[in-house]
């Protein structure tokens, strides 16, 4: 199975699981497996219509799968995808 | 012109002019170009330290902020003695200790779509030191309207991430972040926490980025974001291009000005009053002790478990913010129940949670259990 790898502020919804196991052949199966698995991702990574926030981003490799095929983008088994979010912290 | 460098600053960057890429036209270079350091905190210190040692002629700070104690964990440009000054005071005096041959100007006022033009014009790059998304933005759009590069980092507990975003020569931070993420999901350090060493390494890899790009030498993160985990300590690097669709510097951008930036990140970025859920819904901690005495509520605390080793309220029942939503059928909707967590601001989401979930009788405990601590119980520790 390919593995989604969390950031850490995003840990706290999957139970602290840093790599998650996921099923699929593209990028929007692994996605939609990720939040069967975590159902209370599914708001924040998602808008009401269903489709992924834009802030969302995910990395095949060093890649943004903006840049490749998109959802449509193929995940083997050995692929490692990351989820890169937007972070705020540096000052106070 | 370049200007000259004086017999006392050649023996002070002796260093530097000893590396054939920087040498003594380099800190020429240097010594006539300027940096805005937006924001004087835990990326800001390291930043302003090794620039103003660098010798960079003119440094620029904003910051509306006065030192706390619980800055001197990570913002090691304060110290004990500055507690309770402007940072920017506190950060020009050090820098000026360090290096007094350099101009240093300050801004006590916050980074807004009303000055941040004027302020910024005038300076080769600006650094985002910033804590807050909106703030963020603005530097983004700000440094893609001005044409100078923003020398980009932010951090949470043990990662980082690096960049600087030029749209002359490759993306902006709104290329890849095109929106904020919604309120809440992302917390901030002042909720979430980070390691004090962090900003260091983060801000002194800003640091040397800004130096590269004043320089002209060395392949500066332009079209790259450095990803930094402190835990693991790995750096990995993932590849930026410029987004066709981007708003503000796309081949079709739409966004030609400055816009309400708060309004856009749906958060307040310069508001102290943080922990409000709104008057309807808040409770202030007197009022709750009032309430507690007189009749039953129940008390959620959505705080992390190691959080309750630090203060706790007792009786309180705790479901941390992120199990939630799929602990709600622990929780009475019928019940009187205020939700609390360090200083509202995670409680005003569970509160959101909540009353969308069809909870009614729900109330936010204003400023969280550190105003508990300051207006009911003082033997609990502020934190």
């Amino acid at each position: 199975m390919a593995v989604l790898r969390i950031p850490t502020p995003l840990r706290n919804y999957t139970n602290g699981q840093a790599e998650v196991p996921v099923k699929g052949g593209n990028i929007a199966e692994a996605m939609n497996s990720l939040v069967e698995q975590y159902p209370a991702l599914k708001p924040h990574l998602y808008s009401g219509e269903g489709t992924l926030r834009p802030f969302v981003n995910l990395f095949v490799g060093q890649d943004n799968v903006r840049d490749l095929q998109g959802l449509e983008t193929p995940v083997s088994e050995e692929t490692q995808v990351r989820l890169i979010p937007s972070i705020a912290g540096g000052s106070r | 012109m370049l200007p000259n460098l004086t017999r006392d600053e050649i023996l002070r960057y002796s260093r530097h002019l000893l590396i054939p890429e920087v040498g003594l036209d380099g800190q020429r270079k240097l010594k006539g170009s300027s940096a805005l350091i937006i924001g004087t905190g835990g990326l800001g210190s390291p930043v302003a330290l090794y620039l103003a040692a660098a010798g960079i002629g003119r440094i620029g700070l904003v910051d509306y902020d006065v030192v706390d104690s619980s800055n001197l964990q990570r913002q090691v440009i304060h110290g004990s003695s500055t507690v309770g000054k402007l940072k920017v005071e506190s950060a020009k005096a050090r820098m000026l200790d360090l290096n007094p041959d350099i101009q240093v100007d300050v801004y006590n006022e916050p980074f807004t779509s009303e000055n941040a033009m004027r302020i910024a014009q005038d300076y080769d790059v600006l650094i985002d030191g910033t804590d807050n998304f909106p703030t963020r933005y603005l530097t983004n759009d700000v440094s893609v309207f001005l044409g100078k590069p923003n020398i980009y980092a932010s951090i949470y507990r043990f990662d980082g991430q690096v960049s600087v975003f030029y749209a002359k020569e490759g993306p902006c931070y709104r290329c890849l972040f095109p929106e904020p993420p919604p309120p809440g999901l992302v917390p901030s350090c002042a909720e979430g926490g980070v390691l004090g060493v962090l900003p260091g390494t983060i801000g002194t890899l800003q640091a040397t980025e800004a130096l590269k790009v004043l320089l002209g030498i060395g392949d500066p993160l332009i079209g790259k974001l450095l990803l930094y985990n402190a835990l693991d300590m790995t750096f990995d690097f993932v590849k930026l291009k410029k987004n066709p669709k981007c708003r503000v510097c796309g081949p079709n951008a739409d966004v030609k000005k400055l816009i309400d930036y708060e309004e856009f990140c749906g958060v307040p970025g310069h508001d102290h009053e943080e922990g409000s859920a709104g008057a309807d819904w808040d409770i202030s901690a007197k009022e709750l002790a009032q309430r507690v005495q007189k009749n039953h509520l129940k008390l959620l605390d959505v705080r992390e478990p190691h959080e309750l080793e630090i203060s706790a309220i007792q009786g309180a029942v705790n479901i941390p913010l992120g199990q939630l939503a799929s602990r709600l059928s622990e929780l009475d909707s019928a019940e009187e129940m205020v939700v609390f967590c360090k200083a509202g601001t995670r409680s005003a989401r569970a509160l959101e949670l909540l009353v969308s979930a069809g909870f009614k009788k729900v109330k936010n405990l204003h400023g969280g259990i550190n105003s508990w601590a300051k207006e009911v119980d003082p033997s609990l520790p502020l934190y």
